[in-house]
């Protein structure tokens, strides 16, 4: 459990880490519990999809699509069945705030995902959970069955004459599963190589090839609060574009890292590092941030951002000046993606690092994209190799010239998310990556942390 | 159907219960093969098989989801099965040390069952709890901060079998808040 910040707004984990609280229905339903599922009911699903809309609600899950928009895309006219899937699988490195949802306050999720589910029309819904997340699947089973007991989902829900079953799925440990397209294959029982987008969008073509809404856990939890307070009101939290609050999950080199619940753009990344997170370890200094995900370009300490944001202003900000909400790493070039900010210091062997990354990549690819599959493999090889003694001046090149013959030539984002750390890293550490041709046992920094 | 692999009636029933939730059978394969694997450790041809036929399929529609899994086994993993994970966030507090002080006081290399099969040690990818990293799962209880020290004291634990209960060492799981409280 992290320690909560006195200045943190929390709505989602309002609940999660209080001692009094626990995952049990008694507890949620105390609180209020489902009492937005008999709100939502007394409306029509169409003014509930409104709401959602109005709300401004922008996906968790890593792009930030806005939600409600998501769900007007859904093909109504095809007659087949429609299906809600919850994206639990929580894989992008750097990430764990879903496991804090569904571990603490599952029915939060349920309540959500049974609005959303009467908003879209949908009777079968699943929960994708990562497999490494036992426990929680076990929570989510026995939320499950509680909220069935009290009606609040499965046959008739609330006496009405909606019916929505919702099964729990788990995973088997493949970071691509966590891609919508990927995800869905695998509910399937196949593997989980991502279909093409176009024709494949799951709002049309999903599970089954059937109408689909796949949103991240906690993106379905915000549906219940856009319920509570109206879509209007919900989009007052935070900045225009950037609605609602977002859990920030920081790791790596701080003194606290954790999870922190706050409105979007109510701090900077400086104030979360040095002020939420009480700063680096004594006597060490900023390097480089990734700030959503490992997925997520790079930003160097010592950076500059500048340019005019959507609305026209001009911006001119250092690392630790950048707004957390969407659109302020977008801004500085990288991007907010799921949430996970890695914050490393001087010790830290960037080389190293980024071959840390690219074992990921290389481990995780689905094999289907030549680019994609044989791109992670060399930039791992290339990158390993200039860790064991091995690095050559003019391997940065090489890296650089492998990464962009993935991004823009693969079936899935998993192209873009292997390329855009190497590319970053490279670019922006150039120095780091040709002085490591001149690296001896000598001169190698004794400080430095093995990564690889 | 024949029980060929002599699974536990528990495990048939579980098999049972869960196929019918699916709109199509072959979508339960993962579970199944979870529900197959948890008994057996691992799901061999002769499993394969079994499954595929439960679920009116090919053994090949089983045997590939098998070897694309990373967690789906062909080979049963040690009976303490001790997993660290490798990645950025963990690997800045140190899992490398982690899994370097496993690998020599568990007697056992990275990826390999020890020979009396009572140890095996894997490096996994984000365990999706980076903020308390190192993070180290054993079976299916997870544990935070694993490094340095703290890495060898929880060695000799898990060792001695004098893990559980112990305070310093609580696994995420235990640490929820389980209590119900009056009204
Ligand atoms: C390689 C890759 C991995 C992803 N992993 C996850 C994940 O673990 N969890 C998640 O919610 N979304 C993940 N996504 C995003 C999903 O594809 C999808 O956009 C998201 O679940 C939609 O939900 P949202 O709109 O509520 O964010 C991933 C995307 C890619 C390309
Ligand atoms: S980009 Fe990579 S992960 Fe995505 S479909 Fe292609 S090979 Fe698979
Ligand atoms: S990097 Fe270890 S849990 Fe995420």
């Amino acid at each position: 459990m992290s320690e909560q910040s006195p200045k943190e707004r929390r709505i989602i984990l309002k609940y999660a880490d209080d001692p009094a609280y626990s995952n049990r229905i008694d507890c949620y339903l105390r609180v209020g519990g489902y009492q937005n599922l008999k709100k939502a009911f007394a409306m029509k699903p169409e003014e509930v999809g409104e709401e959602v809309l109005k709300s401004g609600v922008r996906g968790r899950g890593g792009a930030g699509f806005p939600a409600g928009m998501k769900w007007k895309f859904l093909d109504r006219k095809s007659g087949k069945p429609i299906y809600l899937i919850c994206n639990a699988d929580e894989s992008e490195p750097g990430t764990f705030k879903d496991r804090q949802i569904m571990y603490k306050d599952p029915h939060q999720l349920i309540e959500g995902m049974m609005i959303s589910a009467y908003a879209i029309g949908a009777s079968q819904a699943f929960i994708y959970i990562r497999a490494e997340f036992h426990e929680g699947a076990r929570i989510l089973n026995r939320a499950i069955s509680e909220a069935k007991d009290k009606g609040f989902c499965g046959n008739n829900i609330l006496g009405s004459d909606f019916s929505c079953d919702l099964v729990v799925h788990r995973g088997a440990g493949a970071y691509i599963c966590g891609e919508e397209t990927g995800l869905i294959e695998s509910l399937e029982g196949k593997r989980p190589n991502p279909r093409i987008k176009p024709p494949y969008f799951p709002a049309v073509l999903g599970l089954y090839q059937c109408p689909t809404i796949v949103n991240n856990v906690e993106t379905l939890c915000n549906v219940r609060h856009i319920i509570e307070m109206g879509g209007d009101e919900f989009a007052k939290i935070g900045k225009p574009n950037n609605t609602g609050t977002r859990i920030w999950c920081v790791s790596g080199q701080v003194m606290k890292p954790g999870y922190y619940e706050f409105e979007c753009g109510a701090l900077t990344l400086g104030q979360m590092i040095f002020d939420v997170c009480g700063g680096l370890r004594p006597g060490r200094s900023l390097k480089a941030v990734i700030p959503g995900g490992s997925s997520a370009k790079v930003l160097r300490a010592d950076e500059r951002f500048s340019g005019t944001l959507k609305d026209g202003t001009a911006f001119d900000w250092g690392l630790g000046d950048i707004p957390l909400d969407f659109d302020g790493p977008m801004s500085a070039g990288s991007m907010s993606g799921s949430g996970g900010i890695i914050v490393m210091d001087d010790t830290v062997d960037i080389v190293q690092a980024m071959a840390n990354i690219n074992a990921f990549y290389a481990h995780e690819s689905c094999g289907q994209c030549t680019p994609c599959r044989e791109g992670s493999l060399w930039m791992r090889k290339i990158t390993q190799r200039m860790c064991s003694g091995g690095a050559r001046k003019e391997d940065a090149d090489l890296l650089l010239s492998v990464a962009k013959q993935i991004e823009g030539r693969t079936i899935c984002a998993f192209g873009e998310a292997a390329a855009w750390p190497t590319q970053s890293f490279v670019t922006k550490f150039k120095d780091d990556f040709i002085n490591k041709a001149s690296e001896t046992a000598e001169n190698r920094d004794p400080k430095s942390l093995q990564l690889i | 159907m024949e029980n060929l692999l002599k699974l536990s009636a528990e495990t048939l029933a579980k098999i049972d219960e869960v196929v019918p939730k699916y709109p199509q059978k072959r979508s339960a394969a993962l579970m199944v093969i979870h529900l197959v694997q948890d008994e057996l450790g691992a799901v061999d041809d002769t499993a394969c098989e079994w499954i595929a036929k439960r679920l009116e399929l090919q053994p090949i529609n089983i045997k590939e989801l098998i070897t694309f899994y990373p967690m789906l086994r062909e080979n049963p993993w040690g009976r303490k099965h001790v997993r660290v994970c490798r990645t950025l966030p963990c690997a800045l507090r140190g899992s490398y040390g982690t899994c370097k002080t496993f690998e020599k006081m568990l007697g056992v290399k990275e990826g390999h069952v020890r020979e009396d099969g009572e140890y095996s040690l894997e490096f996994m990818e984000c365990l999706a709890d980076c903020g308390q990293g190192p993070v180290v799962i054993v079976d299916e209880k997870t544990y935070e901060n694993i490094e340095g020290e703290r890495a060898t004291k929880f060695a000799e634990l898990l060792l001695d079998g004098k893990l559980d209960g112990v305070e310093e060492f609580k696994s995420y799981e235990e640490s929820l808040n389980q209590q119900i409280p009056k009204q």
